[in-house]
């Protein structure tokens, strides 16, 4: 199957090859950072942990929130997710190689990595982290190449696949979960010491990664001949709602806590982060846009109306996915460095290299899916499903011009 | 007789990495005909820990010499900027214990400089977190670090509620008036995280902690478990209060106040 | 076959290109073992020549390990003689020349350990 990767129109290869220059270019930054050291980064004492490990955090929900098209499939027989299961496979698995390559690029000594392995330690959840991301991204690797392949040559997927994928399933959750552990098992660390962050994880990733791999699917659509039937994104859309709802109330929670009980390590962060602190007043202006968009992407998407609105949808998930980066990819990881342990603050702003670099990773990741995505929409083609008609439905979706196509 | 030694050293290099595995932390070499033994010299503790008199020792003038030994032996950089190494340091009492915040302290009090350095807590987080074992806590107490093994993810920089550590962000000899080297002592290499050490390398030599000599008798250490030890005469004798105890992390390092 | 003539273009080229350590080094003198400068005042080292040669770099390791991880600063050898474990205060003492006993080997053998990343050379440091 991968030689349909090569075979491709020249808006393919020149994406392909865009994706490339940028690798290249901005992989330059990350030699300068092999050569010179993590001070060309903006991290400091106080803020051990910067752009990376944030870009990493979100990433883990997007490599989780294929789960929510593949469960319903699976567990519920949900057929109208059928020919977009592998999609979600397939982003899960560019989701994963992104994590890695910002853990590789954020650790100070690249070449011992693999003292993780020589030394397992399983009381450090960043060995647990290590095996559940791996782990991940195999299950993932089976599960999408061996259906795509069984579906392509119309074979039944042999047995052993079911039980794989139920695996995937679980494991899904328990990568975000024991990503939300890395945070929330630290002492002191007042933002990120909450039973509340695995739950928080999981209803941000629930949202923000569904909507990123739509997004993504709506941009296939227009460069492919696949199109997603109706029904699917719908409810797709409506899993994205009540996910970013329940999203919304976890963090409402968190607020409530801090402010009723009125301990000043509780309420510190979240001043800090939505008022300033000390003078410091950094992040104010992104956390209030979190806000703003966070409530305007629910006002968008609860009605249903403007849900099933087509030309709306994609506007309303690019909210979410900003709102929810700020909240989680930006807030989460400068609010639990500050205030710092001396009670001061430390401000944090990722610098341009840092930025380059994390492009790197991200035009790498964009890479994988581009290539993963090209053969699954290619074999879809070749097998006539989920094709986009004339008439604009797709051909799942049952339409009359189905007909017309098939008598013409 | 070379081909017989090989042989057990190289069966002890077996036991060594078994025994690293577990989680026992017994030494490598335990088991007889072992080819390695500690010094003679070595001061030997259950758990060290150090008194620390705010009442002498409280402004920056008074702690700097002591910084200053501690980052001598040890070749600690000084970095001038955010992503500094510091291992023994001076901070304000709010900083310190910011749980503490009580009004209309006494004047004296309230702007006394704290000396502060890794707490060698008898639970640390640090060790906890670490995925490689390169941060370790030593039998007699100490929490101390294999930079040889640190891979630089800095977890144990989040995992510690005291702000005791210090990473390399760019090579720590830039930063060092390399004619003024300690040449007994290395120093680190870019890419890993380093901190107090409680002199480990002194101790291992008969000798107190370099802050301890330097401090004319404002800062006590010994045996936590021995009720003649110097740091327990300090304990009895005084009231102290710890960083953060409410974290459980239960600190070595004691404050008289 | 198929293609044959690019196939066999392909296999030359391949060669080529694995045998490049071979065309490299063709006509370069023979093989000599380095002349290591070998302390003066110290004849024995703490074990065999012969041991030292093949096993330094485990000694080393398990030195590491011995005196970080275990406390453990005293060696003894196999004539048991006492010896503190310590790369610069005690190897580095009678090899006081890293340049002409170290490197030699290393360079020769294209290796470069990560030691001196943190140990100092008993020749000190240049900025």
């Amino acid at each position: 199957m991968l030689e349909r990767a090569l075979k491709g129109s020249p808006r393919y290869y020149g994406w392909l090859a865009l994706l490339l220059v940028i690798i290249a270019g901005c992989g330059t930054a990350y030699i300068y950072q092999l050569v010179n050291g993590l001070k060309i980064t903006g991290m400091s004492r106080d803020v051990s942990w910067g752009f990376y490990i944030a870009q990493f955090t979100y990433l883990v929900g997007l490599a989780a929130s294929g789960v929510m098209i593949v469960l319903p499939y699976y567990f519920h027989h949900y057929k109208k997710f059928k020919h977009m299961v592998i999609f979600g496979e397939f982003m899960a698995i560019g989701a994963v190689v992104m994590c890695l390559g910002f853990i590789v690029v954020d650790i100070g000594q690249p070449q011992r990595m693999l003292n993780v392995l020589l030394h397992p330690t399983p009381n450090s959840i960043l060995f647990w982290d290590m095996v559940v991301l791996n782990g991940y991204l195999l299950l993932n690797i089976v599960a999408g190449w061996v259906s795509l392949e069984t579906d392509r040559l119309r074979l039944p997927h042999p047995s052993w696949l079911k039980p794989v994928v139920y695996v995937s399933i679980i494991w899904a959750f328990s990568i975000h979960t024991v990503t939300a552990f890395l945070y929330q098992g630290l002492p002191g660390r007042h933002y990120w010491l909450t039973a509340i962050l695995a739950a928080r994880f999981l209803a941000s990733a629930f949202c923000s990664g569904p909507a990123i791999l739509m997004l993504v699917m709506l941009i296939t659509e227009r460069v492919t001949t696949f199109k997603m039937p109706k029904d699917g994104i719908k409810t797709l859309a409506k899993i994205i709602t009540y996910a970013m709802c329940v999203n919304i109330f976890f963090f409402l929670l968190e607020v409530f806590t801090a402010f009723y009980s009125n301990i000043p390590g509780h309420m510190h962060s979240i001043a800090y982060l939505f008022v300033g602190a000390h003078g410091h007043t950094e992040l104010v202006p992104w956390m209030w846009t979190f806000a703003i968009l966070a409530v305007a992407s629910l006002a968008l998407l609860v009605p249903p109306q403007l849900r099933d609105n087509h030309k709306l949808l994609p506007f309303s998930l690019a909210i979410l996915v900003v709102a929810t980066w700020i909240d989680k990819g930006l807030g989460l990881l400068i609010g639990g460095f500050n205030p710092n342990p001396f009670e001061q603050i430390s401000p944090y702003w990722p610098t341009g290299p840092e930025l380059m670099v994390s492009l790197m990773v991200y035009a790498t990741g964009a890479l994988v899916v581009t290539i993963l995505f090209k053969i699954a929409t290619d074999v879809k083609a070749e097998m006539g499903v989920a094709q986009k008609l004339p008439c604009g439905c797709s051909s799942e979706d049952g339409c009359k011009c189905a007909g017309e196509a098939e008598a013409a | 007789m070379n081909q017989s030694r090989r042989h057990f050293l190289k069966f002890a290099g077996l036991t060594a990495v078994g025994l690293c595995a577990g989680a026992s932390g017994v030494l490598a070499s335990s088991g007889g005909g072992s080819p390695v033994k500690p010094n003679k010299e070595t001061l030997h503790a259950t758990q060290w820990a150090m008194v620390i008199d705010t009442r002498k020792l409280n402004t920056d003038e008074a702690i700097a010499p002591l910084a200053a030994a501690c980052h001598a032996l040890h070749n600690v950089p000084d970095v001038p900027n955010k992503q500094n190494v510091k291992w023994l340091w001076s901070a304000s009492m709010e900083e310190a214990f910011p749980d503490f915040p009580n009004k209309y302290q006494s004047p004296e009090v309230e702007h006394r400089r704290v000396m502060l350095l890794c707490n060698h807590c008898e639970n640390p987080p640090c060790v906890r977190v670490c995925p490689t074992k390169a941060t370790f806590k030593r039998p007699d107490g100490i929490v101390t670090m294999d930079y040889h093994r640190c891979i630089g993810c800095r977890y144990c920089m989040a995992g510690c509620p005291f702000g005791a550590r210090s990473f390399n962000f760019g090579e720590p000899r830039e930063h060092l008036d390399l004619t003024k080297l300690n040449k007994e002592y290395p120093t680190r290499m870019r890419g890993v995280v380093e901190k107090c050490t409680f002199c480990v390398e002194r101790l291992e030599v008969g000798k107190l902690p370099a802050c301890v000599e330097a401090s004319n008798g404002a800062v006590h250490f010994g045996d936590l478990s021995d009720e003649n030890s110097p740091a327990r005469k300090a304990l009895r004798e005084n009231y102290t209060i710890r960083r953060k105890p409410s974290l459980g992390t239960e600190p070595s390092v004691y404050y008289i106040i | 076959m198929y293609n044959g003539g690019s196939i066999l273009a392909g296999l030359v080229v391949f060669l080529g290109l694995v045998t490049i350590p071979l065309w490299f080094n063709a006509g370069v003198k023979a093989y000599t073992q380095p002349q290591v400068k070998l302390p003066a005042k110290e004849k024995e080292c703490i074990e065999s020549k012969e041991f030292m040669r093949k096993e330094h770099m485990e000694l080393l390791n398990q030195w590491r390990d011995w005196a970080l991880r275990d406390g453990k600063r005293t060696y003894v050898n196999a004539k048991g003689k006492e010896f503190t474990i310590s790369l610069q205060n005690t190897c580095m003492k009678c090899h006081d020349n890293k340049a002409e006993f170290c490197d030699k080997c290393h360079n020769d053998q294209a290796v470069s350990p990560y030691c001196w990343d943190c140990h100092t050379q008993p020749e000190g440091l240049k900025k």
